[in-house]
């Protein structure tokens, strides 16, 4: 994978100046991902409004790929339902992993769709899906409680 | 000289996509020479079988092989008997050993066993599963500003309580040389034992297990340019022979009975199950190697790379660097940061110019904390490596912040 694709503008400019990193006050559920090999260590912040993702925000430190990976998620699920954000996020994990290539599918990932060729490259992958295991952990247990 | 030594390894110059290797992980483990991989294919090619157990030529001839790795070994590091040289899996498995049959057996409530912070995991966490499993304290000797360890603590740590000390004699992430002599006269005075992960050191610098007053030293053959799965505990007969056997097993064992089991002598009580004889063929090539280069030159060409490499590494504005306030007293190890960018993200840059650097812990959780960082970059130098290698770093670490949008 050539480097310019994998740290590309939208990559740099999110784990730069990642705007949901940040303490979200009052959030409904929290949940911390870590990333022994890498030492990516985020905790993940939602608040709900009803069904409705109302904000997400994210803490902690990491590399370019965790971070603007958290930066990004959080943008895209603010304003989603629990099941829509699910969908997302099961999406996401399945363009990864390679599953689901099905670009006109995967349009509505939006920005996440820039880490689509990290599968290229095994040692980052745990980088980029951290945000999204930990957000997908959050979503499974508000979906079981409801 | 060095491009003599270059090639010797044929790694170093194969194509990996569009480049040759610039192998700066050496800390981590070493690339092996041509004599070392003889050594190995020459033993199962030739003289595969089961060493001690066989009354044939063939067994006798890995016998032979085993145990003159084990003199070699004893030369080497200068201990006083060959007896005194048990061959492990590697440097953990002999920390482990002197963990659960020195220290476990001995230490109460009210002992300390004392590290420093800049232990390997491999030489902290075993430490305090004892002192959990004992009641034992176990304490820290911390690092001056330099990154050498504090003189104080050193004085004060180790107490008339203290039973073990187990220090690293070169950190893998500062490559600073520790004053094993000192600490192990402070041990003595008090009458603790001293413990030195020779990790980092054996294959750098010369070491001789009596000078330093060591008690127990261990290393791991493959960051001595010898296959991994071999490592080496050396330990004082007279400590040796008066601690239970580790494994339980086939060959440790003198008469067995229905309930009751005698044990072999030294080292066979501390070996049990067959051994790895191909990587003991291995190190007795790679001690070869090293002492026909000598560690004089070794040395010599890891000053001369640390030098090049700092005098490089200060040019750059953008780079932090970790007990690196001068090359006296270190071997080829350099740990630094770049500002602004995660270590993963300057490793992965650096790989796709073909720099092969460490990024991360290090194995050295409660180091990091200290130093105030989560993760650190490391570059580690060997015999092998040259200053175009260095430049090869410094150029590719010249491009990482514009990759990364600053
Ligand atoms: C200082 C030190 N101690 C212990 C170890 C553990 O070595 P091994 O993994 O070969 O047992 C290492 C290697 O990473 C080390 O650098
Ligand atoms: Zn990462």
């Amino acid at each position: 994978m050539e480097l310019a694709e994998l740290y590309s503008d939208i990559i740099n400019e999110h784990s730069r100046n990642p705007g949901n990193r940040r303490q979200l006050i009052n959030a409904d559920a929290q949940k911390r991902g870590h990333n022994p090999s890498c030492g990516d260590d985020i905790t993940l912040s939602v608040s709900f409004d009803g069904d409705v993702i109302a904000d997400a925000a994210f803490t902690g430190v990491g590399c370019a790929i965790s971070q603007a990976s958290a930066d990004i998620l959080s943008d895209l699920i603010i304003g989603k339902t629990v099941s829509e954000a699910k969908t997302l996020t099961e999406k996401f994990l399945a363009m990864i992993k390679r599953e689901n290539t099905d670009d006109a599918d995967l349009a509505d990932l939006d920005e996440a769709l820039a880490l689509k060729n990290i599968a290229n490259m095994p040692a980052r992958v745990k980088c980029a899906v951290l945000a999204w295991r930990t957000l997908n952990d959050i979503l499974t247990e508000r979906q079981s409680i409801s | 000289m060095n491009n003599n030594i270059l090639h010797d390894f044929p790694l170093l110059g194969k194509k990996f996509g569009d480049h040759t290797v610039t192998y700066l992980d050496n800390g981590a483990t070493t690339q092996k020479p041509d004599s070392v991989i003889k050594a190995v294919c020459g033993y199962y090619g030739g003289c595969n079988a089961n060493p001690h157990r066989g009354a044939y030529a063939l067994s006798v001839k890995a016998t032979d092989i085993y145990e003159s790795a084990r003199q070699k070994t004893q030369k080497f590091i200068n201990a006083q008997s060959s007896d005194e040289i048990i061959f492990t899996k590697n440097a953990t498995e002999a920390l482990n050993l002197i963990a659960y049959s020195y220290a476990l057996p001995r230490l109460q409530k009210g002992d300390e066993i004392v590290i420093s912070i800049a232990e390997h995991h491999s030489n902290l966490v075993p430490w305090q599963f004892v002192a959990k499993s004992t009641g034992a304290t176990l304490k820290y000797i911390y690092l001056a500003p330099d990154g050498h360890f504090d003189r104080h603590d050193i004085e004060t740590k180790i107490t008339a309580n203290t039973k073990i000390v187990a220090v690293t004699h070169i950190s893998n992430v500062l490559g600073l040389i520790n004053p094993i002599d000192t600490i192990a006269a402070k041990a003595h005075e008090v009458g603790a034992v001293i413990v030195v992960d020779g990790s980092q050191s054996v294959a750098h610098i010369a070491v001789d297990v009596q000078k330093l007053a060591a008690d127990f030293f261990v290393f791991s053959g493959h960051k001595m340019l010898s296959p991994m799965g071999i490592g080496v505990l050396y330990g004082k007969k007279a400590l040796l022979d008066a601690m239970p056997p580790f494994l339980m097993g086939g060959d440790m064992i003198e008469y067995v009975e229905e309930q009751e089991t005698t044990f072999a002598d030294l080292p066979q009580k501390f070996e049990a199950g067959t051994q790895n004889v191909g990587g003991a063929a291995g190190l007795s090539a790679a001690i070869d190697y090293l002492e026909a280069v000598g560690f004089h030159t070794i040395e010599q060409i890891e000053q001369e790379l640390i030098t090049y490499a700092l005098h490089n590494l200060r040019e750059l504005p953008f780079i932090t660097l970790y007990g690196c306030d001068a090359a006296e007293g270190k071997t080829g190890i350099v740990t630094f940061n770049v500002q602004d960018v995660h270590p993963h993200d300057v490793a992965t840059v650096l790989d796709s110019f073909g720099v092969a650097i460490r990024a991360g812990h290090h194995c050295a959780q409660p180091l990091m904390k200290y130093l105030g960082v989560n993760a650190t970059c490391r570059a580690s130098f060997y015999l092998y490596n040259t200053k175009e290698d260095i430049d090869r770093l410094i150029d590719a670490l010249k491009k990482v912040r514009s990759i990364m949008g600053y």
